[in-house]
């Protein structure tokens, strides 16, 4: 343990500690960590979508235009606030705490990395809740309701449509999308986010490779609904912009439109951080268990940092892929969007399912 | 196509909640420019569309009666205002059909490679603005580095990238400047790869494919007794290209074929336009190639005069269909009456048709497969 | 040449040479000048033709008789005069008889000095296979209603609103007979010849209280876009830019 943090110890006592200290460093370290990710994914995605498009993306605000999301808080700090005189005030302001407020508390659940002396011997997480896998869906279920007070808050048609596909949408694909993470679940034996990275550890397998492609199958199903869940491009129908103007945040100026933004891209890293954990090894290094890929544990960083270095490694993959997808695909139609959901993600999650059972039994 | 104002007809639905009014435009990303459109739906699923155009009005045809023959080509540039080089043509195409003059083949040949090169430069910024109504971003920007290439072109010819103003009654007002045949040339041998970029972004994929195929349908009949032309008209399975029909300028002596296909939705009309892009870059290909020397403008009077109790109708193929002119002369130097035949406000008419009983998400679709601009419409 | 007679024979024949070459140059001149490209020669105008002989022209005689007022081409265009009353009868024929399934457009022209001051809708249809247009010509004094083609070619809606705008030629059996390009409550039809070119004063369709009837549109015709004014008095101010 860093002797700053002991020499905290010695003065609060250990009590005070570990039950308000200890979390209240850990809970700014990691919103300082994600903000900033949420912040450079912005400009990251304009970047990458910049190279897809064949133009150069942001590049005013300092080299290579490094301080743009800097610039972009500044001007949504400043914006006028605008509350539309018949929105339903309650709802509208409701909204965006809502939809950002779930995302942000996902992250108490997720290990970042390894215990490590570090972290004084614990590890890189808030919370170790035992029941975490079901605390992630809980959370991310509240999420919802924050996109559909804002659009009906709004007392907008544009924005009203928006909500209702937005309510439609995550309620059909949270279904597979909870059905598909039982399948780690089952791998592993344990529903602790920290317990499945060990079990992945023991197992000498990321559950993305495991029973023949069983666990390919509920990846995959778990990120298809998720790009769904976090209204990304192809599945972006509620805020469509060509279709309902700007959806639910049709309404929306400043930083309350701000904070629906930042609601979205904290989806974006939470599933993706939830997908690491559960399918990709969290922060495992790639090939452990072959001889030939030992310097992959990178042994010269001390424990805890070459884990939050995989750990980061996976999510950054992740989220290009996010943006790759926005560069690429075309807009599903509302109903077609629900066939994907209740005709094919359904059914692969409840076979993958019933398979891993059936293998885990034999 | 009911009035909007009169209640709802339709029996409640079945947890007795109304239908709703979506006031669609004026201002609204996917209606390119300011059409308004008041839609009624039943949840999603639209019941009736009536649109509202007229924002854009500027009475141009008004203005054709003030000026002088040779004074209103500037007005045909700001209807279509993506298409300039067409209506230019258009309407001097009449105004030579009234008076008897005959143009040289230089003339003839410089107008139609800057048709062509119009028609390109329309066709993606039709695929441009409707790829992104359907959600995809990127071909928007692929096509606006190609379509940046012919503004180029069309600036050295005559120093304006939109409101071209680049024809006059009797041939043309400039000479080619030296190296634009190469020029384009180079453009041209270059740009059917491009336009295999688009497709393969666009033709096989799955969801471009669902959003498109079965949307929008439009039978023949319907396209024909509503005066639909154009890519639309051959997206339903007729093929008929004035250029062909009745061939103007030199399109006679080029080599190209008209596309058509027969299923009559927005996937074909997108094919039609696609194909439409390929045959254009032939049809310029050739015409640098046969490009003949000689004058660029016909003998003609000083103050050019409409005969008395003289009328005509020209049409020509523009990107968007048929666009003519219908002008009346009375022996002054004035048109007595000149009137636009406007694709788009044809086109756009059928679009009620097009869209009952589909999604909020196909209406866009469609708007962007009538392939509309305002300025054509409202005049 | 006033002394020719006092010329000695050798004179006179070189005089005769010079006539002669003359005349040759001038008739090479002719040639050359006939011989000219139609691009240099002066533009050759065209005029109106008699177009009894035309099969379609025969075939509508037939069955309407005296309907058909006048049938004359120019610039190759078929141009037929039909009679108000039966032009609905006429394009169905045109259409369902002749193949001018397409309809081009129907637009309308405006001749307060002649003898009957009046309006006219012109009809362009379109034939596929004979890859021919026809325009069919209906003369309407002011205040007569014209027969709609809309169950002819359905296309007729948008651009018979377009007339009624513009001229304020009103059609029969219209379902929808409003203004289209202009708002309803527009006082006046800009295409016609008196309606001056600087435009008139507009925009009262949404404060009538602020205009005499007969400066700007008819009071309450407008959508009601405006709130009734004991509701929403701040609002009833007109803003600037919205009066012309």
């Amino acid at each position: 343990m860093p002797r700053f943090l002991e020499a905290i110890e010695d003065v609060v006592g250990a009590t005070i500690f570990y039950f308000a200290v200890s979390p209240l460093l850990k809970i700014a370290a990691a919103l300082v960590v994600v903000l900033t990710t949420i912040a450079y994914l912005t400009l990251a995605e304009r970047k990458i979508l910049g190279f897809i498009q064949a133009r150069v993306g942001p590049n005013r605000v300092g080299p290579w235009g490094l301080f743009q999301p800097i610039a972009d808080v500044a001007k949504l700090l400043v914006k006028e606030d605008i509350v539309p005189q018949r929105a339903i005030k309650w709802a509208f302001v409701l909204g965006p705490c809502l939809v950002v407020g779930p995302a942000l508390v996902i992250l108490a659940v997720i290990p970042f990395g390894p215990p490590s002396d570090v972290t004084g011997g614990m590890g890189w997480h808030i919370a170790d809740v035992n029941v975490a896998l079901l605390f992630v869906l809980a959370m991310a279920t509240i999420g919802v309701y924050g996109l559909i007070l804002g659009g009906w808050g709004s007392n907008n048609k544009f924005s009203l449509l928006g909500g209702l596909r937005s309510a439609a949408q995550m309620i059909s694909y949270e279904v597979p999308q909870g059905l598909s993470l039982v399948v780690p679940l089952l791998m592993a034996g344990t529903m602790s986010l920290n317990g499945i990275v060990q079990a992945q550890h023991d197992q000498h397998v990321w559950y993305v490779f495991n029973y023949w492609g069983l666990g390919l199958a509920a990846f995959f199903v778990y990120f298809v609904a998720g790009v769904a869940e976090s209204n990304r491009n192809p599945f972006d129908l509620p805020e469509a912009e060509s279709e309902l103007v700007a959806g639910f945040h049709t309404e929306y100026s400043g930083m309350r439109f701000a904070l629906f933004f930042l609601g979205e891209y904290a989806n974006m890293i939470v599933i993706s951080a939830v997908a690491v954990t559960l399918f990709l090894g969290g922060w495992l290094p790639p090939f452990a268990n072959q001889s030939w890929a030992g310097f992959l544990s990178l042994s010269f960083l001390p424990a805890g940092l070459a884990g939050f270095f995989w750990f980061f490694l996976k999510l950054i993959a992740f989220l290009f892929v996010y943006i790759w997808f926005r560069g690429t695909f075309p807009r599903y139609r509302f109903d077609q969007l629900m066939a994907l959901g209740w005709k094919w993600l359904l059914p692969m999650a409840l076979a993958t399912i019933m398979l891993t059972g059936l293998v885990k039994v034999l | 196509m009911t009035d909007p104002n009169t209640p709802s007809a339709g029996p409640e639905t079945l947890f007795g909640l109304e239908e709703m009014e979506l006031n669609f435009g004026p201002q609204h990303p996917a209606t390119h420019g300011v059409l308004r459109l008041k839609v009624r739906v039943d949840g999603e699923r639209i019941v009736d569309t009536y649109p509202i155009v007229g924002y854009l009005h500027r009475g141009t045809e008004k203005l054709f009666e003030l000026h002088p023959f040779f004074q209103n080509v500037p007005h045909t540039d700001r209807m279509d205002y993506v298409a300039a080089a067409t209506n230019n043509l258009a309407y001097v195409g009449a105004v030579e059909r009234l008076t008897g003059i005959v143009v040289p083949p230089r003339a003839r040949y410089i107008r139609t490679l800057l048709s062509e090169l119009q028609r390109l430069s329309s066709h993606l910024l039709w695929l441009a603005t409707h790829a992104i109504d359907i959600g995809a971003m990127t071909p928007f920007f692929y096509t606006f580095r190609e379509r940046e290439i012919i503004l180029d072109l069309f600036e050295e010819y005559c120093g304006a990238r939109l409101t071209l103003n680049c024809m006059r009654p009797g041939g043309q007002p400039y000479d080619l400047t030296v190296g634009w045949t190469e020029r384009c040339a180079e453009f041209i041998d270059d740009f059917p790869s491009k336009i295999d970029d688009y497709e393969g972004l666009l033709t096989e994929n799955r969801i471009w494919k669902k959003r498109t195929v079965g949307v929008g349908m439009l039978p023949p009949e319907v396209a024909m007794a509503y005066g639909v032309t154009g890519p639309m008209l051959r997206g339903s399975g007729v093929q008929w290209d004035l250029r062909k029909a009745i061939p103007y300028e030199a399109y006679d002596e080029v080599d190209f074929d008209v596309p058509v296909f027969y299923n009559c939705d927005t996937y074909d009309r997108y094919l039609v336009r696609m194909e439409e892009m390929r045959q254009s870059t032939r049809i310029v290909a050739q015409c640098l190639e046969k490009l003949p020397e000689g004058p660029i403008m016909a003998k003609r009077p000083r103050v050019l005069k409409g005969p008395k109790e003289s009328e005509v109708y020209f049409g020509i193929e523009g990107p968007k269909g048929e666009i003519g002119f219908y002008i009346v002369g009375d022996g002054s130097p004035n048109p007595y009456r000149c009137r636009v035949r406007p694709p788009s406000f044809l086109n756009l008419q059928v679009l009620p048709e097009m869209v009952k009983g589909q999604l909020v998400a196909d209406l866009v679709a469609v708007i962007g497969t009538t392939d509309i601009v305002l300025g054509e419409i409202d005049r | 040449m006033s002394d020719t007679e006092n010329l000695t024979p050798e004179e006179k024949a070189a005089a005769e040479e010079k006539a002669a070459a003359e005349a040759k140059a001038k008739a090479e001149r002719e040639a050359a000048e006939a011989a000219k490209p139609a691009w240099e020669k002066d533009p050759a105008v065209p005029e109106w033709q008699e177009a009894e002989a035309d099969p379609l022209v025969e075939a509508l005689r037939a069955s309407f008789g005296e309907a058909i007022r006048s049938a004359r081409t120019f610039a190759g265009d078929l141009v037929l005069v039909v009679d108000r009353a039966s032009i609905r009868e006429v394009s169905k024929s045109v259409k369902e008889d002749h193949g001018y399934h397409l309809l081009v457009d129907i637009c309308g022209a405006h001749y307060p000095e002649r003898e009957a001051p009046g309006f006219e809708v012109i009809y362009i249809a379109y034939n596929f296979d004979a890859n021919r247009r026809v325009r069919l010509k209906v003369e309407v004094e002011e205040g007569v209603e014209v027969p709609s083609v809309i169950p002819v070619w359905a296309g007729a809606n948008w651009t018979e609103r377009e007339i009624y705008d513009m001229y304020g030629v009103r059609f029969t059996d219209h379902p929808d007979m409003t203004r289209i390009l202009l708002w309803e409550g527009f006082n006046g039809h800009p295409l016609r010849k008196e309606f001056p070119i600087e435009g008139i004063d507009t925009g009262a369709a949404i404060y009538p209280e602020y205009y005499d009837e007969k400066d700007g549109p008819a009071a309450n015709a407008g959508t009601g876009w405006l709130l009734p004014k004991e509701e929403e008095p701040e609002e009833s101010e007109t803003p600037e830019g919205e009066t012309t």
